[in-house]
């Protein structure tokens, strides 16, 4: 972005535009809101890091210790959770992009009959979300014997409307002589999907799966009406039964145990913090 | 037949999408209308065809229909405060401040983490006595207060962390249409003198008017879709203070198993949610003329 007007005046008499918000007054609100914002998570590591007497006691010489950490580890099984977890979001995230990558296709490069209404039936999921058809849901589920098991969590998630959206978005700008072009070569339709199309679109995958593996990682609602065992219930479901039970609450020990549900998604926020915005950016512009 | 093999072949493409799709979206949503006519099974007995009988309960619920007023006041609550502190939020990342970069972190942060897992945070920070709340009211010399314990303050803390939580995922929208507005803008009015609140008000705002209509019709889902905390928090109450309809939802599926009087309330669902889609089209039909 160019700004030719004010360089083209002497400094003294440049306006000043009136886009970017500055000043102290501004400053001052936006770091006392940021603090705000960002007082529950410090006030958690605060009392996840230090022995119960200090929970509520905020004084700079209270000792540091990762006591809280080890009983928490010890307390329930959280690696069973998060190995839950991680087969949960790496199933989900496979099933939709390659479910997701030949629908799209065939709504942005295929004309069939019934391609329109087809489209329209599956924007439909963006309203209709299974959050809300859990009753429905949990019956087919136990139908299918399915209760209690990872891939019952993850299946009605396999098939994204959002994915196959924003997939479809992505291929309608690829050119399609490019795609002509591979064909003349002699290349199959999924060769090119495969050659062409995929590599061409990498950013939409990178976003999509950034912002697909936060919304499983976190999802709770569902998972904690099918699972109802160590085996299947993801980290979400353990961590609310770990500090749900009445085992006298422990703010350290819960503090401690949810830092440790999180830790894994906000280090890599953390680590991959522009990725993350950009991904939610470019996700979120239809 | 060159044509029909390649209509087959996008049909073929469709298919897994098509067919998770109808097993899990469009074949429960029209599964719930007709068990919502049928009587929940029991041990001994079939579900059997009642006729309107669970929509008499439903209208007879006090507990729907508080959770009809709560659910009013849960969107009353967060959808205009959620907005308005995420458009502020942008301007403020997108201007000119100290630590600009730390801003947007601390804003964002909450939508990367679990609902769950804050929910056990904003839990404790509320707890009475021991809670950084009440901390700071009786520094201030303010009677203790169980906040989630009363009927009177519960919603409202449970509002207060649902804008925590998803204020800084529509700053991300509204930085985005802040950074792809043409800067001619900006310098037409510095020319004209105008001050950055005229700049704002007629200039900025209007421009941003699609991204206000997507950040809203997202704010509106969540409203209805958002309960995890409540769930980790209150379960509904005290006295059903909290109890929104989802979450009634939820109590009445998994809790009380009464599945025919659970596919009544998902059809209410439906229909809020396809009144939604309608209205979003029709503001849609104007986004497009706004181009």
């Amino acid at each position: 972005m160019t700004r030719r007007l004010p360089s083209e005046l002497p400094a003294a008499l440049a306006p000043q535009l009136p886009d970017k918000i500055d000043g102290p007054l501004q400053t001052l609100g936006a770091w006392l809101l940021a603090f705000l914002w960002a007082l529950p998570l410090i006030y958690a590591i605060w009392t996840a890091f230090h022995p119960g007497e200090f929970s509520t006691r905020f004084v700079l010489t209270a000792p540091l210790t990762l006591e809280n950490f080890a009983t928490a580890w010890a307390s329930a099984p959280f690696a069973r959770y998060f190995a839950n977890t991680f087969m949960l979001v790496t199933m989900i995230l496979a099933a939709q992009l390659v479910i997701g990558t030949l629908a799209a296709y065939a709504f942005a490069r295929y004309s069939f009959p019934g391609r329109d209404l087809a489209f329209f039936l599956v924007l439909i999921q963006l309203m209709v979300m299974p959050d809300v058809l859990i009753v429905e849901n949990h019956r087919t589920l136990t139908q299918l014997g399915l209760i209690d098991t990872i891939v019952g969590i993850g299946l009605p998630y396999m098939a994204s409307a959002f994915g196959i959206f924003l997939l479809r978005q992505t291929f309608k700008t690829i050119p399609a002589e490019l795609d002509e072009a591979a064909r003349v070569e002699g290349a199959s339709a999924l060769q090119v999907l495969w050659k062409v199309y995929v590599p061409l679109a990498r950013p939409t995958y990178i976003a999509y799966g950034l912002v697909s593996v936060s919304h499983h990682w976190n999802n709770f609602l569902w998972p904690l009406v099918v699972s109802n065992s160590v085996e299947s219930r993801p980290i979400t479901v353990g961590l609310q039964v770990f500090s749900g039970t009445d085992q006298g609450i422990d703010w350290s020990l819960i503090c401690a145990a949810t830092l440790l549900a999180v830790a894994p998604l906000l280090i890599a926020f953390l680590l991959f913090q522009r990725q993350f915005v950009q991904s939610f950016m470019r996700a979120g512009i239809r | 037949m060159k044509r029909f093999s390649l209509q087959l072949h996008g049909w073929l493409l469709l298919l897994p999408a098509a067919s998770l799709l109808a097993f899990f979206t469009h074949y429960p949503a029209l599964a719930t209308l007709g068990h919502s006519f049928m009587s929940t099974p029991k041990a001994n007995r079939p579900s059997v065809f009642v006729g309107p009988d669970n929509y008499l309960t439903l209208i007879e619920d006090p507990v729907f229909w508080r959770a009809v007023e709560n659910n009013f006041w849960y969107c009353v609550g967060t959808i205009p405060l959620s907005i308005a502190l995420a458009l502020m939020m942008a301007l403020w990342v997108n201007g000119r401040l100290a630590g600009k970069g730390w801003l947007r972190l601390a804003f964002f942060t909450p939508t990367v983490l679990p609902m769950v897992a804050v929910a056990n945070i904003w839990l404790f920070f509320y707890t009475p006595q021991y809670g950084l709340l009440e901390q700071c009211t009786s520094l201030l010399g303010l009677p203790s207060h169980n906040w989630l314990g009363s009927p009177s303050t519960a919603l409202f803390c449970v509002i207060i962390v649902t804008v925590w939580k998803e204020a800084g995922f529509f700053m991300i929208f509204y930085l985005a249409a802040l950074q792809q507005l043409p800067p001619v803008y900006a310098e037409a009015a510095a020319i004209e003198g105008a001050s950055r609140w005229t700049y704002f008000r007629r200039i900025v705002f209007p421009l941003l008017m699609p991204t206000t209509l997507f950040v809203l019709i997202n704010a509106v889902i969540n409203s209805f879709r958002l309960v995890d905390h409540i769930v980790v928090m209150t379960r509904g109450g005290p006295d059903n203070a909290t109890t929104v309809l989802l979450f009634h939802l939820y109590e009445v599926g998994f809790k009380f198993w009464d599945m025919g009087y659970a596919a009544a309330i998902t059809v209410v669902l439906l229909a809020v949610l396809a009144l939604l889609a309608l209205v979003q089209f029709g503001l849609l039909e104007r986004r497009i003329h706004y181009r």
